[in-house]
């Protein structure tokens, strides 16, 4: 080029300088090395001060380097992308950590033996037992509150997204909403009160599950109002054009249309309340022995156990506790993982 | 066939048709099966508000058979013996303890979730951006009960050092005083409590900012702006009462936590002055640890705290709802 302007781009005055692509790179490994040094230094043990000197001083170092050369307005600019990428990795690390802990600690004794003996008459302090009747326990209370809360579920948006129109529809959606956030242990509290208290019925699976289903109503009736209100209108008034009556259409076409994502929903439902403690801890109470009957006597369940292994508080019983979480997390990942794939998999025509 | 009788039937007032039958065609409600699908699924819906009032009903009872006997203030009675023979209890600690550690766990987690959000909608790379929001979306799936295990016996210990810091710079408030003993305070639970949240509060706002508009964004662009001024001034704007009702939903988790708080807080029926020193504690984990011994009594004292505890989050929630209704968009159904 012979133009001389063009050739001489640092020279321009539209760009002020600014600092080479490297330079976050290169100011994170320095914070590093800084965090680290004084952290030696000074003798400190604890990996979260090191992690906290490092953030700060990446911030602050960012701002100075960039304000020194950039300008204050590319400097707001950098440090507002070093603070979203520090808050991305300081919630990176406990979550992680949280996962290869649970892996790390559970697999020691997490084996066929583990999941296939019950605790029995095994004490606290003693190697062996296992999850099976905690197993049992859980698959028994979240089937009978799936059996009870997803045909109330689904019905209850049908009703809201087909029908619903009017103060009634408006309470539903209202007190679906508020339902949601209800906290487990009041839902229990509930269940104890007119269950237990009043009608004196005893502990059970049954009543765990319940309550389990209170929690899992307002999550079923949330994701299925999502999926309905997806179908499109023109497959409704298509099938209402040739006759057919409204409520053959809605099983007929708009269940159809969006059963993946009712099903996604119904798992991710079931995923919540397997993890549940604190409804079961009140309901069900808990026992080291398989009891298959979830009407009568006390269950055990899968988060129940991790609470009770944990607070017993020997090496043996904490091993088990890990090994437990580690069992309940593959469970509730599988589920989880699982839902989505379906959801994605039979995603609904949005009929653009 | 009952389609071609209605259509003839319906427009010319037939004079055989009476006004029952014809307001009935009109509503389109006339086959047995339509108005059994109706019913069923209206009485679901009102079975829904049927469970509400129940739950507020029966808890309201046996709290009250509670009360009734409670020799202390329900409200300022720093202790909980329901054991006693005129019993006494009341809830100012848990209130206390429950307050404070949600506000703890709001604090940190609230702009760190922000943070996450705008790194996955618009920092991260795009190829990264997607399996990350995939990951936090599996984390808010983790059982809380395994949180409360991690922290008890992974973080409690890690925390050691930064209590030795906050009291050694900090010690002086008096907030962040530490006496020395096992890190299991109500800033523990908060710290906790803000991990736990943390994926719900992402989730929910990185939806918001990802809807925030194109126009807008690239508008402040070709202006000149930085891509933190295009943040600022467009898409946070936009998104300002996702992320406060993303905190509510958020908030009203920390509130009814129950087994975290159980497995790390140690617990005493008082208030400590400081954050860092063990002691308090909050309606759900008090629950949970008084319920194994409790008598038909002691069982009814502890529902009238969780009654407490239901309205605190019945309000917290209603109001989060309040703030996303008022925005809600257009979708493509009838409704």
């Amino acid at each position: 080029m012979s133009n001389a302007p063009v050739t001489r781009k640092h020279a321009s005055t539209l760009r002020g300088g600014s600092l080479p692509k490297w330079s976050p790179w290169a100011i994170a490994a320095g914070s590093v090395a800084v965090g680290m040094g004084v952290s030696l230094a000074a003798g400190l043990d604890s990996k979260i001060q090191w992690g906290l000197i490092a953030a700060i001083v990446f911030v602050l170092g960012t701002y100075v380097f960039a304000a020194r050369v950039e300008g204050r307005r590319q400097a707001k600019d950098r440090v507002a992308t070093s603070l979203v990428w520090v808050c991305f990795i300081v919630a990176v690390v406990p979550l992680v950590s949280l996962i290869w802990e649970t892996i790390k600690r559970g697999v020691k004794v997490f084996d066929t033996y583990f999941l296939s003996h019950s605790m029995g008459v095994v004490a606290d302090a003693e190697t062996g037992g296992g999850i099976y009747h905690a197993i049992i326990g859980t698959l028994e209370q979240v089937g009978i509150a799936s059996l009870i809360a997803v045909p109330i579920g689904v019905l209850t948006a049908i009703y809201l997204v087909e029908y619903g129109r009017g103060k009634l529809a408006r309470a539903v959606t209202f007190f679906v909403d508020v339902m949601t956030g209800i906290p487990s242990i009041v839902a229990g509290l509930f269940v104890l009160s007119f269950w237990i208290l009043i009608l004196d019925m005893g502990y059970s699976g049954f009543a765990g599950a319940m309550a389990l289903s209170i929690l899992m109503m307002p999550v079923v009736v949330r994701s299925t109002e999502e999926m309905l209100k997806l179908v499109p209108n023109e497959l409704r008034e298509a099938s209402l054009a040739l006759g057919i009556p409204k409520w053959r259409t809605i099983l007929k076409v708009v269940l159809p249309t969006s059963i993946g994502g009712i099903t996604t929903g119904v798992m991710l439902a079931v995923a919540r309340i397997t993890g549940e403690t604190a409804p079961v801890l009140l309901l069900v109470w808990g026992t080291g022995f398989i009891n298959n009957n979830p009407f009568d006597g006390p269950q055990a369940s899968l988060p129940l156990y991790i609470y009770r292994q944990y607070s017993a508080g020997t090496p043996a019983s904490t091993d088990r506790a890990w090994a437990a979480a580690l069992a309940l997390i593959l469970f509730v990942m599988i589920l989880n993982m699982g839902a989505r794939a379906i959801a994605r998999w039979k995603a609904p025509k949005t009929g653009r | 066939m009952d389609i071609s009788t209605q259509s003839t039937e319906a427009p010319p007032p037939a004079p055989r048709s009476s006004g029952a039958t014809r307001k009935r065609a009109a509503r389109g409600a006339t086959r047995p099966g339509d108005r059994v699908f109706l019913a069923l699924s209206r009485g679901s819906g009102i079975l829904l508000l049927v469970i509400m009032a129940a739950i507020a009903v029966f808890l309201t009872y046996r709290a009250s058979l509670a009360l009734s006997k409670n020799e202390g203030n329900f409200l300022t009675t720093f202790e909980w013996n329901t054991g006693l023979v005129p019993p006494v209890f009341g809830i100012a600690v848990l209130a206390f303890g429950t307050v404070v550690s949600a506000i703890i766990a709001m604090a940190l987690a609230v702009p760190v979730a922000v943070g996450i959000a705008l790194f996955i909608t618009h920092y991260a790379p795009r190829k990264l951006g997607g399996p990350i929001a995939y990951v936090i979306d599996l984390l808010a799936a983790v059982p809380s009960i395994v949180y409360g295990l991690w922290g008890a016996i992974v973080l409690v210990p890690h925390l050691n050092g930064l209590f030795g810091w906050l009291d050694t710079y900090l010690g002086w408030t008096g907030i962040f005083s530490w006496q020395g003993g096992a890190p299991r305070s109500m800033l523990t639970v908060g710290i906790l409590l803000a991990i736990m949240i943390l994926p719900i509060i992402t989730n929910v706002s990185r939806e918001v900012f990802r809807q925030a508009p194109q126009m807008h964004q690239e508008a402040a662009l070709a202006l000149g702006a930085t891509r933190w001024e295009v943040i600022r001034m467009s898409v946070l704007p936009f998104g300002r009462s996702g992320v406060i009702s993303a905190s509510m939903l958020g908030l009203g988790r920390a509130l009814g936590e129950t087994m975290a708080v159980a497995t790390v807080l140690s617990p005493s029926f008082d208030i400590q002055a400081s954050l860092l020193d063990p002691g308090g504690g909050t309606f759900a984990q008090n629950i949970a640890a008084k319920f194994n011994e409790a008598t038909v009594f002691g069982q009814d004292a502890l529902i009238a705290s969780g009654l407490v505890l239901f309205v605190i989050t019945l309000l917290v929630n209603g109001a989060a709802r309040f703030i996303i209704n008022r925005r809600k968009e257009y979708s493509g159904a009838n409704a």
